[in-house]
């Protein structure tokens, strides 16, 4: 017989303090508080953080790929929110 | 990782085959671009199915590969050893269930692979299903085993699909430690008495061979090899990987002063390689059919912490439903003034 497997989390580590959380992969647990200690066995055996987030996977809603170009697009020809866009003479400074 | 149990926008429309070859043209280009693929990216059923039975078997050998190791962790010969021998058992987990997690972002529930393992369906290293008889082979699989290991998962760092090759990336940084504890028993052994020195000889020589056979068979028997390619999950041949880990290890058995069991070992002047003698492919398709010495006893070990876990995880799952009940109590107690 197939057992049901526990819920998943997803799981955001901070290296150090002073950086952003980011995602290293997922557990199953039975709760969430298992699933940090998981998180810590499987991710950090290498000190590899400082902070551990572990987020229901369900509760992850997600941009579709199909509609990449629809939102992201639109960035590509803005190429003027960008400093190089602007030509500026050498002999000006601090720019 | 993300996974199957993401929304999913309710039900896809179905496809016309016109959409189809479309998308499994763009597929294909996106490839040969050196894009990744991601979860949630469109993918043809055969690459899915292709990196399920991949990736599963993957995480497969890392559990099982845990049994051979963990027999000697009683009797490691020093507290150090034993410190280390730990370390490493408890990584080969790990990366068990980092190639778990990757696996199930294509559709497959961990419950499934578990299911699969310990109903025998599935496949796993075949060089698990060897005995480690001595403390020397400790030292035989880590130098061996798991530099053979090394070889074959580097370029899988740079596979197609995004989740198996960052969890490659986080194994192979792991490995090497493993590898280099080895050849450092390997080490100690060739430098002790006469018996160590011949414990690290026969290590070498009951290792060697199916070590080789990691690889998998020749490159002409290969049936999966052309596709993989084409879908960059695989980057070298079976027999290009097993060149390169012949041409580093064997002047490393020659640093240990162990000889390597093959009379054909030669080095081919004009290719710059060593030459093995042939690989015995009855044994290797023997042990991945079944018998192998230790193929039966691997499968009931895993059944047997299976059951025996079962009222840890009953424990914990009723643990988690009490709580969450009590949570609720306490929110909806809480809303009254």
């Amino acid at each position: 017989m197939t057992e049901a497997d526990w819920p998943l989390f997803e799981v955001f580590v901070r290296s150090r303090s002073g950086l952003e959380h980011k995602h290293v992969g997922s557990v199953h647990a039975a709760d969430a508080r298992m699933a940090i200690e998981h998180a810590r066995d499987v991710y950090t055996r290498r000190q590899e953080g400082v902070s551990l987030w572990v987020v229901r996977s369900m509760d992850i809603v997600a941009s579709d790929p199909e509609e990449a170009d629809a939102l992201f697009e639109p960035a590509r020809d803005k190429v003027y929110r960008h400093p190089t866009f602007y030509a500026i003479p050498e002999e000006v400074k601090n720019l | 990782m993300y996974t199957q149990a993401l929304d999913t926008h309710g039900q896809e429309p179905a496809a016309t085959a016109e959409d189809t070859a479309a998308h499994a043209a763009r597929f294909q280009s996106r490839i040969d671009e050196d894009e990744k693929i991601e979860p949630k990216d469109w993918m043809p059923e055969a690459y899915r199915q292709t990196l399920i039975r991949q990736i599963s078997q993957h995480a497969h050998s890392e559990i099982v590969g845990m049994l051979p190791e963990g027999n000697w962790i009683t009797r490691a010969p020093t507290l150090k050893r034993k410190a280390v021998l730990i370390a490493k058992v408890q990584d080969e987990g790990g990366h068990g269930m980092y190639l778990y997690s990757a696996a199930e972002t294509l559709g497959i529930s961990r419950a499934q692979m578990l299911e699969q393992l310990l109903s025998g369906a599935a496949k796993y290293s075949s060089i698990f299903n060897y005995p480690t008889l001595t403390w020397a082979d400790i030292g035989a699989i880590g130098w061996l085993v798991d530099g053979a290991a090394i070889m074959n998962q580097i370029p899988i760092c740079r596979c197609s699909y995004g989740p198996y090759a960052r969890a490659m990336v986080r194994i192979c940084k792991e490995e090497s430690f493993h590898q280099r504890q080895g050849f450092e028993i390997m080490l100690t052994l060739t430098h002790g008495t006469q018996a160590q020195r011949a414990m690290a000889q026969d290590a070498l020589n009951r290792w060697w061979w199916p070590s080789l056979m990691m690889f998998g068979p020749s490159d002409a028997d290969s049936k999966h090899s052309a596709q993989s390619m084409r879908w960059k999950i695989k980057r070298f041949s079976n027999d290009e990987l097993r060149q390169k880990f012949v041409d580093i290890t064997v002047p490393q058995a020659h640093f240990l002063g162990l000889s390597i069991p093959d009379d054909e070992l030669h080095w081919d002047e004009a290719a710059q390689h060593y030459r093995v003698g042939p690989i015995d492919w009855s044994e290797f398709q023997a042990v991945l059919k079944g018998s192998g010495p230790c193929n039966r006893e691997r499968l009931e070990a895993r059944r047997r912490a299976h059951e025996a876990g079962r009222w840890v995880r009953e424990a914990a799952a009723a643990h988690a439903a009490r709580q969450r009940a009590r949570a609720t109590a306490a929110t909806s107690s809480g809303e009254t003034p």
